[in-house]
Formats: structure tokens, sequence, C-alpha cells
């Protein structure tokens, strides 16, 4: 079995649902740690979009969730773990255009069906599961190359 | 293009300088739906794309910060809020108004070399040709 290295960093953030006044606190810290540490700015951004647009899913949707970021030598991973009333139809969700925001989200600009859409497309990796009535859990590889060795 | 000139073209008041000083606006996008802000966001993100939309609340300016958008102008009149002018200010995205339509921003804009900042398939082989 090929060994995981181990993370050069780690960090979680709680993700509370409903609080849309601080929704996007966590990704852009996540985003300034990454700058702190040297990554791409291309890698930075395709994270900051994947992190940002989980972490407005959960607060959208869910009652709770974290948002866990692992660095690795090779790759970043993101996990975004909800506790919720999950997906149903996760081909469904998966579909560009498919929502079931309520007018409140829409009025904000969200809830457009291009959330996760937006996550895999940003994504080298991208794993969802979730069980109905009790959340949903992704997650998100993102590959680093030499130039953010 | 700087802030000034955009102010002038569009008939807008400067609600936020903070970072306006140093902007050099290449592209802009329009948009009331921040996932299609985010799905279409440059590449590179070096602060020289402009929002023009008609959304005011904290989460456009959050958006923008995500997608490396460096200046917001809020069309149809809307003002944001303090808490939206605020975090802009944490941000460094200069946050600007007008009373014209989206639509009259975008045309004033592009026929002054403003760029889409996502063109489609479609405008890049109509402008290579």
């Amino acid at each position: 079995m090929k060994m995981q290295p181990e993370a050069l960093l780690k960090q979680e953030y709680k993700i509370r649902g409903g609080d849309f006044v601080n929704a996007g606190e966590s990704s852009c810290r996540i985003r300034n740690t990454l700058r702190e540490i040297g990554i791409d700015s291309d890698i930075i951004r395709r994270i900051a979009i994947a992190a940002y647009e989980a972490e407005m899913n959960v607060v959208m949707y869910a009652h709770h969730g974290t948002m866990q970021v692992d660095v690795y030598p090779d790759k970043i991973l993101l996990i975004v773990d909800d506790r919720g009333p999950g997906i149903e139809n996760i081909q469904k969700a998966m579909q560009p255009g498919f929502s079931t925001a309520t007018e409140e989200m829409r009025e904000m600009g969200f809830g457009a069906g291009m959330g996760l859409p937006n996550i895999k497309k940003n994504a080298d990796d991208f794993k969802i599961a979730s069980h109905v009535g009790k959340g949903t859990k992704l997650e998100i590889i993102i590959l680093l190359d030499e130039k953010n060795g | 293009m700087t802030l000034t000139q955009i102010q002038k073209l569009l008939q807008a008041a400067l609600i936020s300088e903070q970072g306006a000083s140093d902007i050099d606006i290449k592209f802009a996008k329009a948009s009331d739906l921040m996932s299609d802000v985010l799905a279409f966001s440059q590449p590179f993100s070096d602060r020289n794309t402009l929002l023009i939309t008609g959304l005011t609340n904290k989460q456009v300016v959050r958006t923008c910060e995500i997608a490396g958008v460096g200046a917001i102008i809020f069309v149809r009149g809307k003002k944001p809020t303090t808490e939206t002018i605020e975090l802009a200010q944490e941000c460094n995205i200069a946050l600007l108004a007008t009373s014209l339509k989206m639509f009259e921003a975008c045309g004033i804009l592009y026929v002054n070399g403003i760029k889409c900042a996502s063109p489609s398939k479609e405008a890049k082989d109509e402008n290579a040709t």
C-alpha cells in the first residue's frame, strides 16, 4: 500500500447553517493562508471558488458543518462535511441549473444550480456522498505541480 | 481604464475608494448571479476586472474577493448597505454606483474598449475574423 505523506498544513473551520452574514469568511481565510505559504495563484483561485461554493451550500441548506483543508506536497485536499437534510438525487443535483433554493437565497445571487458543477469544474478529483436526513460530504482534490513546490 | 474614467463614462458616484487608486480595469462581467461570477472568473486575477451588478448585499463583495474582481459598480440606482461598504473596504474592493441600467452600463464600457471577462467561443471567433 502506498503511504500517504503527512500533511504540511491542516486547518478546520466550522460553518453554521443559515449564517448568511459570515458566509464566505472561512473560504477567504483558507485563500489567505494558501497565499501566505506561496501556493500558485491559479491553484488558489480554484480552491477558493470550490471552498466558497461548498461553504455557501452548507450555509444555505445544512444545520452546521465543517470545512477542512489539508495541504500535502503534491495536492490540496478540501473536505466539507455537513449535518443536514442531505441530497436526495445526487445525479440531479450535479446537473447545471438544478436547484432547490428558496427565494431568499436567489435574492442573494445564489441558488442558480451552479454550485456543485462549479466545484467539480475546479477540482482535479471530486467525490460526493450524501445520506438523506443526515448530511452531505464533499471531498475535493486539487493537484499541485512543480511550480508550487 | 482608471476608475475615474469609468466614473465619468457611467455618471457614477464613488461609494468606496479603498483600493481604487492603483486599479486599471481591462475586463468586465455583468451578472446578478454570484455563481456565474465564480464560474466565469479569469484564470488570472490581478484586480483588472470590474463587476457590473444590481445586487448590493455582502455576498457580492465576498464573491468578488474570491473571484479576484477589483471593483464593483452597482447599476439601476441600487445603493449598497453599510455592511457591504465595510466589507469592501476590508477586502480592498472599490465600489461605484450609477443610475444607468445594466445594459446601458455594459454598452458604454464595451464601446470604450473594455473587454468581456469571459468571452464566449463565438465572440472569440468573431473577433479573430
